[in-house]
């Protein structure tokens, strides 16, 4: 029960975070800038989560390609 | 916005998950056992059809801010990772992903493995290749149904792409009894990715509190964007690896004169 559980944990995991977890954690914390931006100063900052996206897919292919040449 | 981008968006992301799936399902009743391949076949599509029945329903109570800022970021952070494996696959530095090489993979997988029959199955190895296969990308294609259709409110919409995708790639598998390898998965996968990030990035913000330019017509520039910086970022890597290989070139030939002369 436990290794089922384990490995559909590692499956989803696998599926929504992928090889690298970084780019997720830029996106959730772009997600709560914007969110603070948004409520907490009353900036409409519709610009930052496509940049961040943009950035994190860059230093991720940045990242992955480094040495490989 | 209107259901036909909706059903395409979804068509294309299910259509590469069942490529796979077709490959696993032809792997173990070509090989093994067409029955016991369709037990596991069959018992994979209750479960998954249980999950929908139980997941759906829930999903739709949830306030729609919520559900976009989560499904937004989820989106978000699925589709950049199929964009940075398209990406580094067309640049040349990952394997492109290859039906028919998997297909002979699990071929002979399945060739090695002994015939037990387990719990009224007469194959248990093909029966849980298939249940497996199907079951796995089962769920990428739910996942992707209920967070598309549930952002727009329809989930219908979603449900129909899905099916066609299933259906198209069947009876595509039935007509040529042999993985899709003439199918440019790498360039579907690129479209997705494209795609998923876009809506996933538009809702996200959404979810967040923004409120963008245009409303939902945001996302016709948006997509164009998003697809015009993954090409910059494609055509550069693949400049990159290109000169760094012709570089490496000369270097290597001068090594194997020195090792010939000495």
């Amino acid at each position: 029960m436990l290794r089922a559980l384990k490995s559909f944990g590692a499956f989803w995991y696998d599926f929504v975070i992928g090889d690298d977890w970084q780019v997720a954690a830029i996106m959730v914390a772009a997600l709560a800038l914007t969110a603070l931006l948004v409520h907490a100063a009353g900036v409409n900052a519709w610009w930052l989560v496509p940049l961040a996206a943009f950035a994190a897919l860059g230093w991720s292919l940045r990242r992955a390609t480094a040495g490989k040449s | 916005m209107s259901a036909l981008p909706l059903v395409l968006t979804v068509f294309v992301a299910c259509a590469v998950e069942a490529i796979e799936a077709l490959t696993i399902v032809l792997a173990a009743g070509m090989t093994r056992q067409w029955r016991s391949t369709f037990q596991g076949m069959a018992v994979a599509l209750v479960v998954l059809a249980a999950i929908v029945g139980v997941l759906g329903p829930t999903i739709t109570l949830l306030p729609l801010t919520a559900l976009r800022l989560v499904v937004g970021a989820l989106l978000a952070i699925f589709g950049l990772q199929w964009l940075r494996k398209a990406i580094l696959r067309g640049a040349g530095y990952k394997a492109l992903h290859d039906e028919a090489s998997a297909y002979l993979r699990e071929v002979a997988a399945a060739k090695a493995a002994p015939e037990v029959a387990k719990r009224g199955v007469s194959d248990w190895y093909a029966f849980t290749l298939a249940f497996k296969g199907v079951l796995l990308e089962g769920l990428e294609v739910v996942f992707i149904v209920i967070t598309f259709g549930d952002n727009q409110r329809n989930l219908g919409a979603a449900v129909v792409g899905a099916a066609i995708a299933v259906v198209v790639v069947t009876v595509a598998g039935i007509a040529v009894r042999a993985p899709l390898a003439k199918v440019p998965e790498n360039a579907l996968k690129f479209l997705v990715g494209i795609m998923l990030t876009s809506f996933g990035t538009f809702w996200g913000a959404e979810g967040a509190g923004v409120t963008w330019p245009g409303n939902d017509a945001a996302l016709l520039v948006l997509v164009p964007v998003v697809a015009l910086v993954s090409l910059g970022y494609a055509t550069w890597l693949r400049r990159v690896h290109r000169l760094s290989q012709a570089a490496a070139r000369p270097q290597a030939a001068f090594t194997e004169t020195e090792e010939v002369t000495s």
